[in-house]
C-alpha cells in the first residue's frame, strides 16, 4: 500500500531557511502572530511548482548542502552503543569511532520518549517551515512517519550517497510499504513487541497472546499505552491480520482490552517505563520490546526476564533514521546513514544493544570477534547475540511477526479513538 | 498670595488632567499583563475548542461545539476523578497542615522559620523527581512494602501503587506548603490577646480554639483549599507515576490530546471545560465558604 500524498508543495529546505534565518529577527520573532503570517507568506514564496520531477527534489538539497562536519541526532534513550569514560560520564564508541573516520562531531541527545510525543513536538515548527534542530532523528513506521510523508516534511535522500545501504542491508528493508523505495528513510534498529516476563514470578513459561489475559495475574500486568503495539498486538491475538483490519475488527480489539482493563487484570498502561515495573516486580509479565529485556537483564544483574513472540503473532517495527525539512546538516546527517551500514559498526551496535540489525552481515563480524576474543566471558556474550534469534531472527521468527497497519489521517482518528478510550479508562 | 498664583494656574490644567488619567495609567501594567497572559490565551483556548478537523488536513474553525459534548462523553468518569481525587487530597492535606501550621505558630517558639525551612526544603527538589521516588518507595515489593510482606504483615497481593490511595496521596504531597502557608499565617497573626481574653472569660481550651481560633483562620483555610484545590484536581503527573488502570483525571487526557494525539480541539474543549467547571465550583465555594477579608467585602 503506498501513501496517497495531497499536492506536492516541495519546499526547498536550505532555500527557505535561508530567507527565514536572515529575515526574521529576534524582534520580529516575538511579535508572535506577525511572524507566523511572514513565514506563512515565505513558506508559500518557497512552494515549488508541481511539476518538478523526483530526481529534481533530490538534487535541489544535495547539490547545494556541504559537510558542515556538525551532526545534531536525535535517538530514543538505551539505543546505542555506550562505555564509560575514566571520569565515570557515558562515552559512545561508535559515535566516537565516526567522529574519527569522518571528521563530523555528533551532537547527540536522546530526547525521543515515544513517536506521537515526539511529533507533538517537531511538527508546530516543521509547520511553520523552521529547523526542528536535528539533522537526524529516528522515528518508528507508524502514524508519525506517515504524517512526516504526507505533510512533506523529510528531506528525500540521493541514493548515490548511501552505497553502504545498498550493498549491505538486508533485502527485506528494501521494500516497506510504509516508504518504497528508501527514498526518505533508511532503519536504525528493528525490533518485536511481544510478551517479557518474570518466569519466577509467574511460574510457568509463557507462549501465548491469552497468557495476558489470565485472572492469576490480575494486577501484576502490564500493557502498553501507545495505542499502536497495544492495538496491533491484541488484534493479532484474535486471530486477526492487522493489514487488512477494519474500524470494526478495532472495536472488537478494544472490547477484548476493555474486558481486561476492568477485571483488573491490568496494572497499568506503561510507556517505556514498563521496563522498570517488570524488572522491580511489580508486574511479572508484560507487553514488551525485544531488546529492552535483553538489556534490563544485563543491567539488573541477570534477573532472567525472559522474551517471548506469542504463539499467535506479534509486532515487528522498524525505527528509520530521516532528515527533517530545514536541517542544517544534510550531508553529515546522510554521511552518518551511510557510515552504520558498514558491518562492523552494525555489529557495534547490535552487540551492545540487542534490537533486529538491519545488517545481516554483522553476523560473521560478530562471529570472528567471538573467535577472537580473549575471555571466555566476552566470547559467551558475543556467541550469544551472534546467535539470538531476536538480533538475527530466522524465517520463523519473521514469519510470525506483522508490521502495524498503516493508518491514513482520517483511519488514525478512528484508531486513537477507539483504543485510547480504553487506554485513558 | 502672589507666590501661589502661578503654581494655582498650573494645577488648572495639567493636574486635572493627569487626576483623570492616573487611574488608567496606574492600571496599564496590570491591565496590558491580564491582557497578554491571560485574556489573549483564553480567547485562544476558546477558539480552538470550536475548530475542528485534524492536523494533517488543518483545523478550521467552524463554531464546532460538538467538541463539548464529545469530550463530555468520552471522558466523564475522568472529570469525576479529577474532583474525587484532588477533593480528596486537598480534605487530606487540611487535616495534616491545619495542626502542623497551628503548632508552628502556637508552640515552635524562636524556632518557627527552621520548622518552616523544614517544610519547605524537600520542595527544593523538582517535584517530578520526588514523585519518581515515592513510587521506588511504594513498589510492591520495595523498601516500605517488601518487609512488611516478608514478615506476613500484609498479604503479598497487597499494594498501594496504581490504586487511587496512590494519586490521592501523591496530590496531598505534592501541594502540601499550598495548604500550610497561607493557615500558618492566618494563626501567625491573630492577636494574642484575644486569646487571653477569652481564657479571663473562662473558655476552656476548647472553646477557645473553637470560638477563637478557628474563626480567625478561617481566610487561611479558604486560601489554601483554593490554592491547593485547583492545581490538584488539574494535575496530571501524579497518576501518571503513582496511578494505574482507572485512575486517570481529566488533566492528564488534556496532556494526551494535547501532546500525543495533536486533537488541539478536542483537548482546548477538555481544558475550557474544566475551567468552566472550576469557575461553578468556586463561586458556590465562595457563597458557602466565603470570607469578607478574602474576597474584599
Amino acid at each position: 500500500m503506498s501513501i496517497d500524498r495531497e499536492l506536492p508543495e516541495y519546499l526547498d529546505p536550505s532555500f527557505l531557511r535561508g530567507l527565514i534565518q536572515q529575515r526574521i529577527t529576534r524582534r520580529t520573532a516575538l511579535k508572535g502572530a506577525g511572524a507566523v503570517s511572514l513565514t506563512a507568506a515565505l513558506a508559500a514564496c518557497g512552494q515549488l511548482p508541481s511539476t518538478g520531477s523526483t530526481a529534481a527534489h533530490v538534487n535541489w538539497v544535495w547539490d547545494k548542502a556541504t559537510k558542515a562536519s556538525v551532526l545534531d541526532f536525535a535517538n530514543w534513550p538505551l539505543y546505542i552503543d555506550t562505555a564509560q569514560n575514566a571520569a565515570g560520564g557515558t562515552t559512545y564508541p561508535s559515535l566516537e569511532q565516526f567522529t574519527k573516520d569522518t571528521g563530523i562531531k555528533v551532537n547527540y541527545s536522546e530526547p525521543i520518549q515515544d513517536d506521537a510525543s515526539f511529533f507533538a513536538k517537531i511538527a508546530p515548527a516543521l509547520k511553520q517551515g523552521q529547523p526542528i534542530g536535528y539533522d537526524l532523528m529516528v522515528i518508528t513506521n507508524g502514524i508519525q512517519m506517515t504524517n512526516l510523508q504526507l505533510k512533506h516534511w523529510l528531506t528525500e535522500l540521493d541514493p548515490t550517497k548511501l552505497p553502504n545501504f545498498t550493498k549491505n542491508a538486508a533485502p527485506r528493508l528494501l521494500k516497506r510499504d510504509f516508504d518504497p523505495g528508501n527514498k526518505f528513510t533508511v532503519p536504525w534498529q528493528s525490533g518485536f513487541t511481544g510478551i517479557g516476563y518474570n518466569p519466577s514470578l509467574t511460574g510457568r513459561e509463557i507462549t501465548s497472546f491469552a497468557d495476558l489475559f489470565d485472572p492469576k495475574f490480575a494486577g501484576k500486568v502490564g500493557m502498553m499505552s501507545g495505542n499502536q503495539d497495544t492495538g496491533n498486538l491484541t488484534l493479532l491475538g484474535l486471530g486477526i491480520d492487522p493489514a487488512t483490519s477494519t474500524p470494526n475488527d478495532w472495536k472488537k480489539a478494544a472490547d477484548k482490552l476493555k474486558k481486561q482493563r476492568d477485571a483488573g487484570i491490568v496494572r497499568k498502561y506503561y510507556d517505556q517505563s514498563y521496563i522498570k515495573s517488570l524488572s522491580a516486580g511489580d508486574t511479572w509479565i508484560s507487553m514488551a520490546w525485544s531488546g529492552d529485556i535483553f538489556q534490563a537483564n544485563l543491567s539488573a544483574g541477570n534477573q532472567n526476564l525472559k522474551f517471548v513472540l506469542p504463539k499467535e503473532g506479534g509486532v515487528i517495527w522498524t525505527d528509520n533514521m530521516c532528515i527533517p525539512v530545514g536541517a542544517a546538516h544534510p550531508v553529515d546527517a546522510i554521511t552518518y546513514m551511510n557510515y552504520v551500514y558498514q558491518p562492523s559498526v552494525a555489529a557495534m551496535l547490535a552487540e551492545s544493544i540487542n534490537y533486529v540489525t538491519p545488517v545481516p552481515s554483522a553476523k560473521q563480524e560478530i562471529e570472528q570477534q567471538a573467535a577472537q576474543a580473549s575471555d571466555q566471558a566476552t566470547k559467551d556474550s558475543l556467541s550469544q547475540t551472534s546467535g539470538s534469534t531476536l538480533v538475527f531472527p530466522s524465517a520463523a521468527e519473521f514469519g510470525k511477526t506483522h508490521y502495524y497497519r498503516i493508518l491514513n489521517a482520517s483511519e488514525a482518528t478512528q484508531w486513537n479513538d477507539i483504543f485510547n478510550a480504553v487506554i485513558l479508562g | 498670595m502672589a507666590a501661589g498664583q502661578p503654581a494655582l494656574r498650573r494645577r488648572s490644567i495639567a493636574p486635572r488632567l493627569g487626576r483623570v488619567l492616573a487611574p488608567y495609567l496606574l492600571i496599564l501594567p496590570g491591565g496590558g499583563w491580564m491582557l497578554v497572559f491571560f485574556l489573549l490565551p483564553i480567547v485562544t483556548l476558546l477558539v480552538t475548542s470550536l475548530q475542528s478537523g485534524d492536523f494533517v488536513t488543518g483545523f478550521e474553525f467552524t463554531w464546532n461545539f460538538a467538541n463539548y459534548g464529545l469530550g463530555l462523553d468520552l471522558y466523564a468518569v475522568q472529570y469525576l476523578h479529577a474532583i474525587e481525587y484532588g477533593g480528596s487530597a486537598t480534605i487530606v492535606a487540611l487535616l495534616v497542615a491545619y495542626p502542623a501550621a497551628y503548632w508552628i505558630a502556637f508552640r515552635a517558639g524562636p524556632r518557627k522559620s527552621a520548622y518552616l525551612l523544614a517544610v519547605l526544603l524537600p520542595f527544593f527538589v523538582s517535584f517530578v523527581i520526588r514523585t519518581l521516588s515515592w513510587e521506588t518507595l511504594l513498589s510492591d515489593n520495595g523498601p516500605l512494602l517488601g518487609p512488611l510482606k516478608a514478615a506476613s504483615l500484609l498479604p503479598s497481593e497487597f499494594r498501594i501503587l496504581a490504586t487511587p490511595i496512590a494519586v490521592t496521596g501523591g496530590l496531598a504531597y505534592t501541594f502540601f506548603p499550598f495548604m500550610l502557608l497561607p493557615i500558618y499565617v492566618s494563626l501567625e497573626k491573630i492577636d494574642r490577646r484575644l486569646i487571653e481574653a477569652a481564657q479571663d472569660l473562662f473558655a476552656d481550651p476548647v472553646q477557645v480554639f473553637r470560638r477563637v481560633i478557628l474563626p480567625l483562620s478561617f481566610p487561611g483555610i479558604f486560601a489554601g483549599v483554593l490554592l491547593m484545590g485547583i492545581p490538584a484536581i488539574a494535575d496530571y503527573v501524579n497518576q501518571d507515576l503513582l496511578g494505574g488502570v482507572g485512575t486517570t483525571m481529566v488533566g492528564r487526557v488534556i496532556e494526551q490530546q494535547f501532546e500525543v494525539n495533536i486533537n488541539y480541539p478536542l483537548a482546548a474543549s477538555l481544558a475550557f471545560g474544566l475551567m468552566l467547571g472550576l469557575l461553578a465550583m468556586l463561586l458556590i465555594y465562595q457563597r458557602i465558604f466565603g470570607t469578607r477579608e478574602i474576597m474584599g467585602d
